[in-house]
């Protein structure tokens, strides 16, 4: 028989749109200006572990059967209006990943992104918290808000400096905790050891019953992040947790061009190493930054595992209409 | 030999790993926010029946495992092998101890069974759910007793003991539960 219900109920399906305009009720209180932008992108995230689904333009017009990319995120394109004077902005949009699928993860799912210009991450952090805590504070215990440092956290579940350690020291990590090391994981990088140990050992212990962020990561996992040029140099970077789920991903942007521009090149070298196809590097941003982008933070919030948090569910079918299977 | 990556994998599929054929019971995708995303597989060595939990890098892959189940009847054991048939082929396969395992004190001659087959050797062996056989020892128990309280043990015809109520008799034929080891019922002849 061919399935053809949703997968969510209709209950669920109602807080979703409650959820909807509370969040639009809170950026609006705030002046925080709604924002649409395309899906579709001639330029793609050259992020190595991120695959883009990418169509065909067929036509009329000068991008006749052009490769055109659905995107990871909003952000190249809401940068190019924060570069324009936009203000503070967010839009609630589809994003879509190739090859993530799982009880948390679904190839096209809604993201909440917003930037705040002349905020700093930290006070990010906090309008992340009073965000939640208005959508959810009612529907699940939350006991209260932790703010943890990348090196706090691997210090008290490892006793390692996470900046500062080797790969000899997560190896021997990852053994005292009986982990399986993938075969093909490039094990004399520290990035992968850092991941295996985080995914496997601390995510699910982070946000119990509570707000857990996380910041202030290695600068080798900056993405779009500022890089403090401390010593070692740190990403300005934050990821928000709830009962081990990761909910959130901020930045204190990074608005410099040139940096962008070569950690975008260096995105595509490694994209080649590790044999995923290169993306086009997106100009227009490029161009955007050195006319002047202010200085802002912004963060992306996974609005489907929000839901899936607040009804209690153990996967993000519960809440969305008709997941990949059954799309 | 056909080739499986992480994106295939889901529960049931049977891949080599470590030289021994696997069954995936479970396969979750882990990603951290940025970065490398890994795929956390449960699965059980389908040859020591051990679960065991590795980590594949998305994007991964392992060489599938020729494990097939198939329906054969129960022949006769010399002791060191027993013998199965293939009711269709009529060819004969013959299990190890080590493939028969427990359902050794179930197996009746002409049960059949489910045999799991690796590159056309018996893997493992499960008996019929329900097997009848015939008591071949038990104590007299209480006349009268038709409740089938308490019980007592009974020996049947295989060598395995199993309770059964106080009012079943040595020489009756009953029906028993493999998996729970049970008995389930008296069986009129």
């Amino acid at each position: 028989m061919i399935t053809w219900h949703p997968t969510a109920d209709f209950v669920n399906l109602k807080l979703r749109a409650d959820f909807l305009k509370k969040t639009r009720e809170f950026f609006a209180s705030r002046r925080v200006l709604e924002v649409e932008t395309p899906t579709l992108s001639a330029a793609a995230v050259n992020d190595p572990y991120m695959k883009v689904f990418s169509t065909i333009y067929s036509g009329p017009g000068k991008h006749y059967s052009k490769v055109l990319y659905l995107q990871t995120s909003p952000e190249f394109h809401m940068k190019r209006l924060l570069a324009a004077g936009s203000g503070c902005i967010y839009q609630v949009t589809r994003a879509f990943r190739d090859g993530e699928a799982g009880r948390y993860h679904n190839p096209e799912f809604t993201i909440l992104e917003w930037y705040r210009v002349g905020f700093d991450y930290h006070q990010l952090m906090d309008e992340v918290t009073e965000l939640v805590m208005q959508l959810v504070g009612d529907r699940i215990e939350l006991s209260g808000v932790e703010h943890l440092s990348y090196a706090e956290l691997f210090n008290c579940h490892f006793n390692i400096n996470p900046h500062r350690t080797s790969v000899a020291e997560l190896a021997s990590c990852a053994m005292e905790w009986n982990l399986s090391i993938p075969e093909t994981m490039d094990t004399n990088d520290p990035d992968p050891w850092l991941s295996l140990l985080l995914t496997h050992c601390i995510e699910p212990q982070l946000g119990l019953g509570k707000l857990t962020f996380i910041y202030d990561y290695p600068a080798s996992q900056a993405a779009l992040a500022r890089i403090r040029p401390d010593n070692p140099p740190i990403s300005e970077r934050f990821e928000l947790y709830i009962n081990g789920i990761e909910l959130a991903n901020g930045f204190q942007e990074l608005c410099d061009a040139n940096e962008q521009r070569l950690r975008f090149d260096a995105e595509n070298i490694k994209r080649q190493s590790v044999g995923m196809p290169i993306t086009p590097v997106d100009g227009r941003l490029l161009a955007a930054l050195e006319s002047g982008m202010p200085e802002c933070a912004g963060v992306a919030l996974g609005f489907d595992r929000l839901l899936m948090l607040a009804t209690g569910a153990d996967s993000l079918v519960s809440v969305l209409t008709f997941p990949l299977d059954y799309a | 030999m056909t080739i499986y990556s992480t994106s295939e994998f889901k529960g049931g599929l049977k891949i080599m790993l470590d030289g021994d054929p696997c069954a995936i019971i479970e396969n979750e995708f882990v990603k951290p926010g940025k970065g490398q995303s890994f795929n956390r597989v449960k699965l059980r060595n389908l040859k020591t029946g051990k679960i065991v939990d590795r980590t594949f890098r998305s994007g991964d892959t392992a060489e599938g495992a020729d494990v097939i189940d198939v329906e054969l009847q129960y022949l006769y054991s010399d002791g060191e092998y027993w013998y199965f048939m293939d009711q269709q082929t009529y060819e004969q396969l013959a299990a190890d101890v080590v493939a028969v395992g427990d359902a050794a004190k179930w197996l009746k001659e002409e049960a059949i069974c489910q045999v799991t087959l690796w590159n056309g050797v018996p893997l493992s062996v499960s008996p019929p759910n329900f097997v009848i056989m015939t008591i071949v020892e038990t104590d007299p128990g209480l006349r009268g007793d038709t409740s089938g309280s308490g019980g007592k043990p009974a020996m049947l015809e295989t060598g395995i003991v199993v309770r059964v109520p106080l009012f079943v008799q040595i020489g009756e034929v009953i029906k028993v539960d493999t998996r729970t080891g049970q008995y389930v019922s008296r069986v009129k002849e």
